[in-house]
This record gives C-alpha cells, sequence and structure tokens, in this order.
C-alpha cells in the first residue's frame, strides 16, 4: 500500500513538473508562426520605416498639428488634464529636445530661420535593435517581422521596465483610467485599461487593411513618408538616397528606423 | 515554535498592534491606489519609477547583507557571531518580503503578476531579479529556521542543511548583483549606465545592512535579555566600516568619471543632484544630507576610540543606514530620470498615499521581523 502510494507520488509530482517546465520549453523552443489568413488588400513590408522632412514641413499653417490629432483619433488617446500622466504616440519638441547633446549656435539659428523654428515630429522609432523589447519581463513588447515594435495590451504587467530602457521617452503608462478622458472613441481599435504601457505602432492596425499611418495621411504637406527600408523602389528610401539624414541618439546601438532630414 | 511569538509582555503587543494599524493604514491606502490607479502617486510619464522602486533597491541590500554573518561564522567558523546569524537571516527574510511587497504595489496591473512565471523571459533582467529573490527568500527561511529548530532541541543543526548554506552565500551576492544590472543595462540612461554600479550596490549593501542589525541588537541589549555579545558587535562595526569606505569610494570613482570626461548625458544627472540643474534642485538637500551623514559615519566608526563607545558607535550606525538610505532609496532611481532623454526636467514629489502605502509596507516588513526575531530569542533563551 505504502509503496503504490509512493509511486503515485513519484508519478503526480513528476507530472506537475513537466506541466510547469512547458512555458520554459515553449519559451526556448516554441513555434510562435500565428495561423490566419491575412486582408488581400493589407501593405506588406519588410522593414517598415518613417521618414521626417522637415522641410516640406515648412509649408505648414501655423501652429499646424494634424499628425498628432489624426493619430490621437485614430488609437482612442486620452486627453488628461494634468501632464503627469499625460499619453503621447507622436507629439511634437524642439530640435535641441530630439536630439540632444547635438545643438551648437549655428544648427539652432538654421533652425529658427531655415526651418522657421517648427517644431520636429517624435515617436517610437521602432528599433531594429530594440531596448524595450529586450527588457520586457512578459514579453508584452515584441518586435514583428516586418520591424514594427507593438504591445499586447492583455499581457502587460506595468512594471514600466520598458518606460525605463527606452532612451526615446517614447512609452506611456496608463496612469489613471484612461477611457473617461477619450474625447471621442474609435470603435476601429481598442481602449486601453489603466496600468498598462502603450506607445506608437506605427498603425500597424491600418497597414493590416491597406490604409498608410494615420500621421502620414493627415499632413498635407506630406512631411511625414512611410515605407519599406527593403524596397530599393520605395519612397522612403529614394528620400534617404537622395538628401542627408539624421536618426536620433543612433550611437545608442538601437537602430533607430525613423529618419529625418532638416 | 511559531507559537512562541504568541507569548509576549505588554510592550511586545503594544509594538506589533502599533505595526498592524500602520499595516492596515497602507493597505487602506493601497486599496484606493488598486481602484484608481498607480495615478495617485507622485509618478510621471518622465519619472516612471519612484519610492517604491527605490525602498526596493535600498532593501534588496539589506537582504544580501545576511551574508556578512553567513560568511564568517559558517565558512570561517568565526564563532562570536553564532548569537546573531539567526538575527541576520531572518533580517534577510523580511527585508526581501518588503521588496517583493515593493514590487507588487509598483506594478500597473498587479493582477497580472503572474505572467512574470507564465512567460518566462530570460532576456529580462527583471525576470532574473524574481528568481534570485524568491530563491533568496526561501534560503534564508529554510536555512534560519532549520538551524533554530535544531538549537529548540539542543541538537547541532542537520547536515544536510550545509548546502544550502553554502549556495546562500553566492546567492546573496546575486540578488545585488542582479538588481545593479536592472538600471546597469540601459543605453538611454547615463546615469546608471556604469558598471560600478553592481560593485557600488554590494558596497553600500554591506554597510547599511550590518549597520541597522548593529542597531538592532544594541537595541535588544538595552531592553531585553538577550546579549549579542560585544565581540560580534565590534566585528560587525569592522565590516560596516570597510563597507562604508567602499561605498563611499565607488560613489567618488562615479564623480571622477563623470567630471573629467564631461560627457553631458552622464554628467547633468550628478549636476542635478548634487546642485541642481536649470533651476531645478528638489533632491540637492537630500543628497546633502546624505553626504554630511556618510561624513559622520566614517568619522565615527574609522576612529577606534567612537566605534568602540556604544553612544557613538550608534549615532554611526544610524548615520551610515540614513545616509545610504536617502542614497538608494531615493537619489538613485529618481536622478536616473532627471533630466529625461528628451533633456527636460521633470520633478518627483511623492504623494500622501503613496507615502502611506511605503510606511505600510516598512511596517509589513518590521512585523515579520518582529514575530520572527520573538521566535529566535525565545529559543535562544530557552537555550542559554
Amino acid at each position: 500500500m505504502d509503496e503504490t502510494r509512493r509511486n503515485f507520488l513519484k508519478i503526480a509530482g513528476l507530472s506537475v513538473l513537466g506541466f510547469g517546465a512547458k512555458p520554459v520549453v515553449d519559451a526556448v523552443a516554441g513555434t510562435g508562426e500565428p495561423k490566419f489568413e491575412k486582408d488581400p488588400q493589407a501593405l506588406n513590408g519588410k522593414r517598415w520605416a518613417m521618414v521626417v522632412n522637415q522641410k516640406k514641413c515648412l509649408n505648414a499653417k501655423e501652429g499646424c498639428k494634424d499628425c498628432v490629432l489624426a493619430c490621437n483619433s485614430a488609437h482612442n488617446i486620452p486627453d488628461f488634464p494634468n501632464p503627469k500622466d499625460e499619453i503621447k504616440w507622436i507629439w511634437q519638441v524642439k530640435y535641441e529636445n530630439a536630439f540632444p547633446g547635438q545643438e551648437n549656435p549655428y544648427i539652432d539659428e538654421y533652425v529658427k530661420k531655415s526651418l522657421k523654428g517648427l517644431p520636429f515630429m517624435v515617436l517610437c522609432n521602432h528599433c531594429d535593435n530594440p531596448p524595450c523589447v529586450r527588457v520586457c519581463p512578459v514579453q508584452a513588447t515584441f518586435r514583428r517581422p516586418d520591424g514594427i515594435v507593438v504591445m499586447d495590451y492583455h499581457r502587460c504587467i506595468g512594471c514600466r521596465f520598458c518606460m525605463a530602457a527606452c532612451p526615446y521617452g517614447a512609452r506611456n503608462l496608463n496612469w489613471r483610467d484612461p477611457r473617461p478622458f477619450i474625447k471621442k472613441e474609435n470603435p476601429e481599435f481598442p481602449t486601453r485599461s489603466r496600468g498598462v504601457v502603450e506607445k506608437c505602432n506605427f498603425c500597424s492596425e491600418r497597414l493590416a487593411v491597406g490604409k498608410m499611418p494615420a500621421c502620414v495621411e493627415a499632413c498635407k504637406d506630406k512631411a511625414l513618408v512611410f515605407g519599406d527600408l527593403e524596397d530599393p523602389n520605395s519612397e522612403v528610401r529614394e528620400l534617404l538616397r537622395t538628401q542627408p539624414s539624421i536618426q536620433r541618439k543612433p550611437q545608442l546601438g538601437t537602430r533607430p528606423q525613423v529618419y529625418y532630414i532638416l | 515554535m511559531l507559537e512562541k511569538a504568541l507569548r509576549g509582555n505588554k510592550s511586545y503587543f503594544a509594538w506589533i498592534g502599533f505595526l498592524l494599524i500602520l499595516v492596515g493604514m497602507g493597505f487602506g491606502f493601497y486599496l484606493r491606489q488598486l481602484g484608481l490607479g498607480l495615478g495617485i502617486t507622485g509618478m510621471s510619464r518622465d519619472v516612471s519609477w519612484g519610492l517604491y522602486i527605490g525602498q526596493f533597491t535600498f532593501l534588496v541590500g539589506v537582504a544580501a547583507s545576511a551574508v556578512m554573518l553567513v560568511l564568517p561564522y559558517y565558512l570561517h567558523n568565526y564563532k562570536a557571531f553564532g548569537k546573531i546569524t539567526i538575527l541576520g537571516e531572518f533580517l534577510a527574510v523580511a527585508s526581501v518580503i518588503m521588496c517583493l511587497t515593493f514590487i507588487v504595489v509598483d506594478l500597473g496591473r498587479p493582477d497580472r503578476a503572474f505572467n512574470v512565471l507564465l512567460y518566462p523571459s530570460p532576456n529580462s533582467v527583471l525576470f532574473w531579479d524574481m528568481v534570485v529573490l524568491n530563491g533568496y527568500l526561501f534560503l534564508n527561511i529554510f536555512v534560519g529556521w532549520t538551524v533554530l529548530e535544531a538549537e529548540a532541541k539542543s541538537a547541532p543543526p542537520p547536515k544536510w542543511i550545509k548546502p544550502f548554506i553554502y549556495l546562500s552565500i553566492p546567492w546573496a551576492v546575486s540578488i545585488h548583483t542582479v538588481t545593479a544590472f536592472l538600471y546597469a543595462g540601459l543605453p538611454g540612461r547615463g546615469f546608471w549606465l556604469t558598471a560600478i554600479m553592481a560593485p557600488r550596490f554590494l558596497g553600500s549593501a554591506f554597510a547599511a545592512g550590518p549597520a541597522l542589525l548593529i542597531l538592532i541588537c544594541l537595541f535588544l541589549r538595552k531592553y531585553t535579555r538577550f546579549d549579542a555579545g560585544w565581540q560580534a558587535i565590534q566585528s560587525l562595526s569592522k565590516i560596516i566600516t570597510y563597507a562604508m569606505v567602499l561605498s563611499v569610494f565607488f560613489v567618488l570613482c562615479e564623480l571622477f568619471t563623470v567630471y573629467y570626461s564631461q560627457i553631458p548625458e552622464h554628467m547633468y544627472h550628478f549636476t542635478y543632484l548634487f546642485v541642481g540643474f536649470h533651476g531645478h534642485s528638489g533632491l540637492v538637500p537630500w543628497m546633502w544630507a546624505s553626504t554630511i551623514l556618510a561624513a559622520i559615519a566614517l568619522i565615527l566608526l574609522i576612529n577606534p576610540n567612537t566605534r568602540n563607545r556604544t553612544g557613538t558607535l550608534a549615532i554611526g550606525c544610524a548615520s551610515v543606514f540614513f545616509s545610504l538610505w536617502i542614497e538608494k532609496g531615493i537619489a538613485l532611481v529618481l536622478t536616473g530620470y532627471i533630466p529625461s532623454p528628451l533633456e527636460t526636467i521633470t520633478e518627483y514629489h511623492p504623494t500622501l498615499p503613496e507615502i502611506g502605502i511605503v510606511i505600510g509596507v516598512w511596517a509589513l516588513g518590521f512585523l515579520v521581523l518582529s514575530i520572527l526575531y520573538k521566535v529566535a530569542l525565545s529559543v535562544k533563551l530557552e537555550a542559554a
């Protein structure tokens, strides 16, 4: 009797151990291919990237924020009265904030005079080597094969390690319940819950149905250009081939994929 | 043995009751945070970790310091530590419990905390921190309890416990190293991006933890029948002195590299911390308080005359503890965010509920510590 109970416990123990090991095995040796049919209209890219052409932005009407507003309404971004709680996916900053350490009096003069002192658009850089993905303890943020760094709002535990890791300040926590602060809800895109991190997703939901990112579409001056860097005939490649461009903090090795022409 | 915690005099129960009230108050505030979100704290988009993670970081050090007793006692057979090694181990238990609680109260979605186990991510230092902290908690409860139980039965500790004791030594180093790696591996945060972070953490840990332990021993000697022994306290005070000297030296190394190289993204943080930056100086008084306390501590501890006198030793140890509490518990985390990666400055001011939760978690730690110490001291006094 004792002998059989002992054996039973052994087997039970081993089974529990086996089930416990499954996630570990999955993490090391899982095949994560999703199985669903893509929209035939979908835009397919191998390495999505954005070029911010500040020279084109010159034609913008005064105080133009079309790209920001388009993004905010497309993604149900709440408008919090307290700047401490703010959520921003794409926003405007001064040259010295977008490119700290790269100021000098002459480039400041160039930005002020030749670029009319217009703000620079900043957003998630969808890095090729993203530190936010590296640090996430639950793989709630990950890099898709087409280069877009996305979030799983249903898995994020809100530890904010990714916010510490991002060298571009591109990440936001929902410090409060965002839903009461959404001006007009867009039923096409999910709202988020309190306590999870979010950021720009290069409009992966729009690419999937054949549309360009909301900010790109909203810019009447074509200052934001989006496309596939692996495609040598793409507009982004053409711009980067013909004009010198810079990236934000390339020295950190993150390989950011938002390029600036100024 | 746990039943020994249920017997005690009036002041013991008054103390336990006081701690329970504080825990209850903290829990009340935490319920509010659960309802409204982390928005009720002072943390923001720019300063996204605050007091919670600061306390966590400091307490990992206090936990790791148990090794300063375990190592001399078990590895070098240093008998003087025989009476207090258990106090070090139980201090580690209480500290790790506080660490884990601080992590949980800091989560935006604590209901999903177990995702860390469901989707193990070896890439993430936080995953490894979870592994080493829980392992260390287990080791210290297990070792401390087993050895104490043997003592209660007037028997030598079982032989099979030895491997666990030896394992706990490198494990103590690992918890603070891994915690330092949380910070030291982030590309965009110049304040934290320094290879000396882990050694610095260990230096401050081996000063702050034993300093608290000496204060506790002096308290116990005065108000209970338990005497840790002057030799043990003396040896511990020398360990604190060396560790504090190293800790200060490591900070000076940082200051040299940062101010001699003059690389802005490293330098601006230290400037903000010590003298203020672009008119923002929220942490300056704190940092100078920490610096002055460190100086007092070094003067009182290096000089053998003041180190050997109970009164001045106590002041020295308290100075070590509070100096490092400011350095690790407040300055280290916050300054990493100021200025932000876009070189803007958002300062951080903890809110009342946030401070209430912090006090509640500390009270929880002291509650665990008091109960464990009550058991340990009862066993020791009965055995004596």
